[in-house]
């Protein structure tokens, strides 16, 4: 029973420690830059200590600032993926059951798709002025071309067999989307979720910075203009825990709906 | 007479069980059978043929794959079908199926009891969905036939019948090569098929594996009674399991013969060999 409870604890320490490596280096990392800052290393104009940012943190919090660019900016990221994720979704559903709708929109999408969006800034800044029109309309355009490549790609290498094997069990069409090609697809199509996410943050970003009047990005600029290097690293930090969040939700949704994939199996 | 939904007790009443009676009729040409009475009324009241092809080709372009075809399985025979590969055996069978049409010709498949007209096909590859647990992909058998847990509960007793019950919750990924076939097996069968197709359905597994098919397969099919179409390039299972064996040959039936053996069958007794050997030599011709 000891022996038993004693192993136990000792699967979970090993456990909390599997997880925790990879959070090993990057606190050496903290580590040694705060260091570095208060040994006079580092110049604090160029780049401010770790405790000087959380410093910062906190003052930004209390004031309530942060909150509430961060929570703009997520409003514009969220909504800008919403738009430009479901249009890119409808299209690549469509063209890749419909040769017809392929035929029609393919070339021509991909002959957007390589132009890259942030060249557009100027005109976008033309036509919307640096209103959420333009942060929106940036972000959407940019999450939609993975999210439609990937889920024609997955569409187009569901297994035919499997397919066949529908129509000579009698599938309806309806049954035969919803049963074979659609989870078939679903992987590509979260490969394509993840991608799209990434790409939705760093829109933003460059959006944000270059023309805005709130939101994360516009805090960064202020920061810079009033010299607060400190908060400027404040704003890329999240930016970056942002990121990592948005990708650890869109994991979680695929270890949900991908159990049965063999990547996926715990047991 | 009931060719389906026969339930296991009343095995005895199987047309498949072929009686003495029944194999003597079979094996004495139609018109001999009833010199005075009109032959094919008897005859079906025995026998109906569950499918027939009448002068059935198919060409793929200036391919000729089969040509002019004329083959009647009685209702409850397991046939085999054999030839070398391109031979047009697997084109047979999607015309069966209606997985493709011919180019010139009739094929009939009749209806079973109650209008259950259906054919399954059970192909080389598993084709399991990998995304449905094991139930779940035998329920896919009976799509637009039984539901919810009705359908649940047919899907387990078929598992059971394959020895597979305790799997009903797994992943496809899992299983080994023979499971997953056996789970194919069982999505055939569950809505209870007229007629099965069997694509070289074993032809992927070990040699092992595959005897324990053949024997699962056998004690299947003289329980549900259904007709099956066995194309396989593998002589020795066709004998084994077949009450008759044609062989495809250039689009032609070249030959087309009974296996009027006892079942259990054992597998290299001397008549089995020798029915082997007949066939082979149409194959390959009697020098070789």
């Amino acid at each position: 029973m000891m022996k038993s409870t004693g192993q136990s604890l000792l699967h979970s320490g090993a456990a909390i420690l599997r997880n925790g490596t990879g959070w090993l280096l990057p606190a050496l990392i903290v580590l040694a830059w705060e260091i570095a800052a208060r040994t006079g290393l580092i110049s604090p104009n160029v780049m401010a200590a770790p405790s000087a940012v959380a410093e910062a943190f906190w003052r930004l919090l209390l004031s309530g600032e942060l909150v509430r660019n961060i929570g703009v900016s997520t409003a514009r990221a969220l909504s800008g993926f919403v738009i430009g994720g479901s249009i890119g979704l409808v299209f690549g559903l469509a063209n890749g059951l419909s040769g017809l709708s392929r035929n029609l929109t393919d070339t021509t999408l991909q002959m957007v798709r390589n132009i890259p969006h942030l060249a557009l800034i100027p005109l976008v800044i033309l036509w919307f002025g640096i209103d959420e029109e333009a942060k929106l309309f940036l972000v959407a355009l940019g999450v939609f071309f993975p999210i439609y490549v990937n889920t024609l790609l997955g569409i187009q290498s569901v297994d035919p067999q499997l397919v066949e094997m529908g129509r000579v069990y009698g599938m309806s069409r309806a049954t035969l989307f919803f049963r074979v090609i659609l989870p078939g697809a679903l992987p590509a199509i979260f490969v394509g979720l993840r991608y799209a996410l990434g790409i939705m943050w760093l829109t933003l970003i460059v959006a944000e910075t270059i023309a805005a009047s709130s939101g994360l990005g516009y805090m960064a600029m202020q920061a810079r203009e009033f010299l607060l290097i400190d908060v400027v690293v404040l704003s890329i930090l999240i930016y970056a825990l942002l990121g990592k969040l948005a990708d650890s939700f869109a994991r979680l949704l695929e270890r949900l709906t991908l159990q049965w994939h063999p990547a996926f199996q715990t047991a | 007479m009931s060719v389906i939904a026969l339930d296991q007790k009343a095995k005895d009443a199987r047309p498949a069980r072929e009686t003495a009676e029944a194999r003597a009729l079979r094996e004495t040409t139609p018109t001999h059978w009833f010199p005075y009475a009109a032959p094919h009324a008897r005859g079906r009241d025995v026998r109906e043929n569950a499918f027939s092809f009448r002068g059935i080709s198919r060409k793929f372009g200036d391919k000729t794959v089969l040509d002019n075809i004329d083959l009647d399985v009685p209702a409850g025979q397991f046939i085999a079908v054999i030839g070398k590969s391109g031979c047009g055996k697997s084109t047979l069978l999607r015309l069966l199926t209606g997985l493709d049409r011919p180019t010139s010709g009739t094929l009939t498949v009749n209806k079973g009891a109650e209008g259950q007209n259906r054919t399954r096909i059970m192909f080389q590859e598993p084709r399991l969905l990998p995304w449905a647990r094991i139930a779940k992909n035998v329920e896919v058998g009976l799509t637009g036939i039984a539901k919810g847990p009705q359908a649940h509960e047919q899907s387990l007793a078929i598992l059971r019948e394959v020895g597979l019950a305790d799997r009903a919750k797994e992943w496809p990924s899992v299983l080994s090569g023979g499971q997953r076939q056996r789970v194919a097996l069982a999505r055939a069968l569950v809505a209870h098929p007229y007629i099965l197709a069997l694509d070289e359905p074993l032809g992927a597994l070990d040699a092992l594996t595959r005897i324990e098919m053949q024997q699962l397969l056998e004690r299947i099919w003289l329980q549900q009674a259904f007709t099956a179409v066995l194309v396989t390039h593998d002589v020795s299972e066709a004998v084994a399991l077949a009450d008759r064996v044609i062989v495809i040959d250039h689009g032609r039936i070249a030959l087309d013969i009974d296996i009027p053996l006892e079942r259990p069958r054992r597998h290299g007794s001397p008549e089995l060999a020798r029915l082997e050997g007949q066939i082979l030599d149409t194959l390959f011709g009697s020098a070789a």
